[in-house]
């Protein structure tokens, strides 16, 4: 019995334990000493690039003025949004915090937790003309921005093995059509067409994002993005359900697919090692081949932008993924000019210059020139390219939409892909969350 | 006294708020708002919670048998003096060391399609993500009731054995005829724990499963973090916290009754 009560504090006690906390301390409006501004940022390897800039600012003149110093709190862990969540609901909410925009502020937003910097960005020529339009508007809601673009954009790209492409005498295909041929030919010399981590669901979540832009354009989540649940009712929907139903009974990713992980590097050791000659996923792919295969990802690791599909309303040039990720500021912070200055040094080429030696691209309107220096210069230049002539970067559906519904959504995903549903009960499932 | 102390203000306290949180919506941020009764009945028309259900029923009747028929002969075998059987059921005991997340990570790794041991889509399937769960908590947890039994063939008179050999016993005899009988206090103290903890087994399934393929083996434990941690509907989260513990009380209480494990009678009256 002994074991039980503990599991249940654990469980069950977790998130009322927070509700003491709230409404004990939740009336206190201050966040710490008014020259101390806190940042959450996700700690991964890039936090290299914000401790610098914190170390920059906390040196500049910008931060004297401003009479504030930046303190930043690494947070560690996938559960990043869990915990970011309990922080702001608690009296030790961040200043300024990491985000990815979108569905993933939403609740910040309608809690009055998110300062509104429209009319910072437009009186500043540093933040307006800084960085590229498409992913300003990308973090927004409702057409009013919150967020400032802190590190390297993330579009999904059409990877490919050069050495299996070669070996199999093939192109990257540029139609759905080229696509299914080139399946043929894989499959036939016993190679899997695409590696897929389905465990993980988000990468099968990236096949229906292109599909869904190609065949009906990018208005079709637009629509849904903006809380129309039959938006997803749309025959571009269905369609591309279906396609994807073709793809895995035509074993285009191969049979073990949904117990495959991406986290744990499953997915990029199979397409590495050849037994999968592509692979969809966001360009983070390049840096996770670095870490792990690093001879593949110097030679033989190839991109591509995701294919047209015949007869389908988007165009080619079209981008999903991550447009980047965003600094937004807590309403209830003591010094909100400390916090602007910090967040102005995002737009800096000292900053550009800290991202581009990580391999990563800026969204910021100065990166072209800088992408020389790129550790893979050729790809850096591809990557920027492909978003700044992008007419549209969709983000991706699970940070778009609010959490209770993208939650759902993902399961949804997964039992399509895994064959527990149909392309039709997909859409009408989707059509049932509100 | 700090005993109760720490009760109260880690289970009692939580607890009573997580009831008051059922009837309230709160996504974490601000003052959680009453919405009297709207999650209980979300609740009673949830499918997922049917489904839940019998997920959490299956598995722990399919883990109780399996981990039940190993540690009983084990423990049995275990309870023999040879020193090979001491040494072997020491390294027998080292899974019971280790933490639910590192084992359940390490059998994530071994069950990987491609790379793992077995070349097939386990986690892929209903019955393959079932069973392998079943599986590694059962590669977990045997080892704790294999000392259990151990300890409890130990306690068995050594006359008992003598008599029947005289008689003429052989050793299934022996076994079906005193071992079996004699471990019926033991096997009721091992199965109410079973019962009990996999009914809050969650570490297990959100690494190896996450609850899929689909919601195929969404438990109530997951089921209540995924509403909680992933979509942020603190009221309806308590609302399933609040009903497994009843469900979890309940049961127990149902058990301790139906199995007279307040008050066990001697497996030795008449000796």
């Amino acid at each position: 019995m002994e074991s039980y009560s503990r599991r249940w504090v654990l469980g069950a006690g977790a998130t009322t334990l927070l509700t003491a906390g709230l409404t004990a301390c939740g009336s206190s409006d201050s966040t710490g000493s008014s020259s101390t501004v806190t940042a959450f940022v996700y700690g991964d390897d890039a936090t290299k690039v914000q401790v610098k800039a914190a170390t920059r600012f906390n040196a500049s003149a910008a931060a004297k003025k401003a009479k504030g110093k930046i303190k930043l709190e690494k947070v560690p862990g996938t559960d990043y949004p869990a915990k970011l969540r309990t922080a702001m609901g608690s009296p030790n909410a961040p200043d300024v915090f990491f985000n990815w925009g979108g569905g993933s502020i939403k609740a910040y937003q309608e809690a009055d937790q998110l300062v509104d910097l429209t009319d910072t960005i437009k009186s500043d020529p540093v933040l307006s003309s800084g960085f590229l339009p498409s992913v300003l508007a990308a973090g927004a809601l409702k057409g009013k921005n919150y967020g400032i673009p802190m590190r390297g954009m993330q579009p999904v790209i059409l990877f490919y093995n050069k050495s299996v492409f070669a070996a199999q005498k093939l192109q990257p295909p540029t139609t759905w059509a080229e696509l299914l041929d080139i399946n043929k030919k894989l499959k036939a010399a016993n190679i899997t067409p695409f590696a897929l981590g389905g465990a993980d669901i988000w990468p099968e979540l990236m096949w229906l994002e292109y599909l869904v832009d190609r065949i009906g354009g990018p208005e079709v989540f637009d629509r849904i993005k903006n809380g129309d649940a039959s938006g997803w009712g749309d025959p571009a929907v269905l369609k591309a359900a279906e396609t994807v139903k073709q793809l895995i009974d035509d074993g285009a990713f191969g049979k073990g697919f949904s117990s495959v992980s991406y986290v744990n590097g499953g997915a990029p050791a199979v397409f590495a090692k050849g037994k999968a000659a592509m692979h969809l996923m966001g360009s983070w792919e390049y840096s996770t081949q670095l870490g792990k295969f690093p001879d593949f990802a110097k030679t033989n690791l190839g991109w591509s932008a995701f294919p047209k599909y015949e007869g389908g309303a988007g165009d080619i040039r079209n981008v999903v993924g991550n447009p980047t990720n965003y600094w937004s500021v807590n309403t209830r912070t003591g010094n909100k000019d400390a916090a602007i200055a910090f967040l102005r040094d995002c737009a800096s080429e000292a900053y550009a210059k800290d991202l581009v030696a990580n391999g990563d691209i800026p969204t910021t309107s100065n990166a072209e020139k800088l992408l020389d220096s790129s550790p893979n210069p050729e790809f850096a230049k591809f990557q920027y390219q492909l978003v700044q002539q992008a007419p549209a970067f969709t983000l991706s559906w699970d940070q778009a939409v609010d959490p209770d519904v993208s939650t759902p959504m993902l399961t949804e995903i997964n039992k399509l892909f895994v064959g527990k549903s149909s392309p039709a009960e997909f859409v009408s499932a989707l059509k049932g969350l509100k | 006294m700090p005993g109760v102390v720490f009760f109260a203000f880690f289970a009692v306290a939580p607890m009573v708020l997580a009831v008051y949180l059922s009837f309230t919506t709160w996504n974490g941020l601000g003052d959680p708002k009453p919405v009297g009764l709207a999650n209980w009945q979300k609740l009673l028309h949830d499918d997922r919670l049917t489904q839940s259900l019998t997920v959490t029923v299956l598995l722990t009747v399919t883990s109780w048998a399996f981990q039940t028929v190993v540690s009983l002969l084990l423990g049995v075998w275990a309870a023999g003096r040879q020193r090979n059987r001491a040494i072997l059921s020491a390294i027998f005991f080292v899974p019971f060391l280790l933490s639910s997340t590192a084992i359940a990570l390490l059998f994530y790794a071994l069950l990987d399609p491609n790379f793992g041991v077995i070349h097939q889509d386990t986690l892929g399937s209903t019955s393959g993500a079932f069973l392998a769960i079943v599986f590694v908590g059962g590669w977990q947890f045997i080892p704790f009731h294999t000392l259990i039994y151990q300890g409890g063939a130990r306690q068995i008179p050594e006359v008992l054995y003598q008599a029947a050999a005289i008689d003429g016993a052989g050793r299934y005899r022996q076994f079906f005829s005193i071992t079996l009988p004699q471990l019926r206090n033991t096997a009721t103290t091992s199965s109410v724990l079973m019962i009990v903890g996999s009914l809050t087994y969650f570490e297990t399934v959100l690494i190896l499963t996450q609850g899929g393929p689909g919601t195929d083996t969404a438990i109530l434990p997951y089921l209540m973090y995924e509403a909680g941690f992933k979509s942020y509907d603190f009221g309806y989260a308590s609302a399933i916290a609040t009903f497994l513990v009843v469900a979890a009380t309940a049961l127990s209480l149902v058990l301790v009754r139906l199995t007279g494990f307040g008050a066990m009678r001697s497996t030795r009256e008449g000796m």
